[in-house]
């Protein structure tokens, strides 16, 4: 009985050991893959961006990737953001330029209702957020005096993107302010929540 | 040629959805639009043909006492695998089904065969066991993510037609079990099998 087990475990672990040393490098190139994605999506074209960095901002901390243009000048930041939306953690990858103005934004992902919430990665909401700034239109929905247009039965969901939007432009000048705050950290992809 | 009875079995006699009602969880939670429902039947079908086979070739060497716990960790083997294999090479698929990968292992379709069929039958009849049965579950769960998809969404397959909105419900929970339900009654009714 012991040695049955074992034999099925040991034969069991020795194939998931091969399959994993093999697949490994794949899952890893297509998550770092779908974070390039996410930051090119969501500002102008650039010329080199850097490894994930993390600020800390109302004592929480946040990735972000800085990208630079040919010159090496800072262009701008690809800050991950996330609010509390209906289903869960609404996550966002918000391109930030350095004048503060929001480029566009991108859902990393979502748990919103099929429908109802799940409109947000749809153009008709998100594309609200483009070459948009701060200081003209404000980063809140018409319900609670802002500019943003919410999703027909899903304000919890337009709240939460809009809310994630606006802690993003926040984040984004509080790297200004403290350029070089906390080095470097290896890039561990994932989808992290950086809730 | 008597072999393709059991594959046959397993699509309409025998079909996991509609006739044995087994593996609900990931029926109703998956089926949200025709894709998903397809790429959740194929995994799973995947998974039934490979622990089947492997279950039927290693059954008699297995002692009674410890049989489940043996099958759950082959079962377990194939689900990472295919876990593993999905993330590196259909990531956007493995994104929407993601949750509901590991949840195959204790999907009660698969356990279910294995009890049931592979431990008492050759590799080959087992493995026809597994291709029927997980046909079976891919098209039913297509049929279902396709009605969800069309009545909600006004779409097919992620083609969409006409503009507008569809009747939301149906792209939610309770709309699984209602269209679930009716198409019992239909498969019953066609099938005649009371």
């Amino acid at each position: 009985m012991l040695i049955c087990l074992t034999t099925i475990c040991l034969v069991c672990s020795a194939l998931l050991a091969g399959v994993y040393a093999v697949t490994a490098e794949p899952i890893a190139a297509a998550a770092v893959k779908k974070t390039n994605d996410a930051i090119a999506a969501v500002l102008p074209q650039f010329e080199k961006a850097s490894e994930e960095k993390s600020v800390l901002f109302e004592g929480k901390e946040y990735k972000y990737y800085e990208v630079y243009d040919i010159e090496g000048e800072v262009m701008g930041y690809a800050i991950k953001s996330a609010e509390g939306g209906f289903g869960g953690p609404v996550s966002l990858m918000v391109g930030v330029l350095t004048d503060g103005v929001v480029y566009n934004t991108n859902v990393l992902s979502h748990a919103e209702t099929p429908g109802l919430g799940a409109k947000c990665t749809e153009p008709a909401f998100h594309d609200q957020f483009i070459e948009l700034n701060p200081s003209t239109t404000k980063l809140d929905v018409k319900k609670n005096g802002g500019d943003i247009d919410a999703i027909t039965a899903a304000t919890i969901t337009s709240n939460a993107y809009t809310k994630a939007v606006a802690k993003a432009v926040a984040i984004a000048a509080t790297i200004k302010e403290a350029p070089q705050a906390e080095e470097v950290e290896p890039v561990t992809e994932g989808g992290s929540e950086n809730e | 040629m008597s072999k393709l009875k059991y594959t046959v079995n397993g699509i309409l006699k025998d079909n996991p959805t509609f006739v044995l009602l087994l593996g609900m969880c990931p029926t109703l939670a998956t089926t949200s639009s025709a894709i998903n429902g397809m790429s959740m039947g194929l995994a799973t079908l995947f998974v039934l043909v490979l622990s089947n086979i492997a279950i039927s070739a290693v059954a008699k060497f297995i002692p009674d006492k410890v049989r489940i716990p043996s099958y759950i960790v082959i079962i377990a083997t194939f689900v990472t695998l295919l876990q593993f294999l999905m993330q590196a090479f259909l990531p956007s698929i493995y994104e929407t089904l993601g949750l509901f990968i590991p949840l195959i292992v204790v999907n009660c379709i698969v356990l279910g065969r294995a009890e049931a069929f592979a431990n008492k039958h050759t590799v080959l009849e087992s493995a026809c066991d597994g291709i029927g049965i997980g046909l079976g579950f891919t098209i039913a769960l297509t049929v279902l993510g396709l009605v969800r998809e069309l009545l909600g969404n006004l779409s097919a397959f992620g083609w969409k037609p006409v503009e507008g909105d569809g009747i939301l419900v149906f792209i939610l929970a309770p709309g699984a079990f209602l269209v679930l339900g009716y198409l019992i009654v239909l498969f019953k009714k066609l099938t005649g099998n009371n």
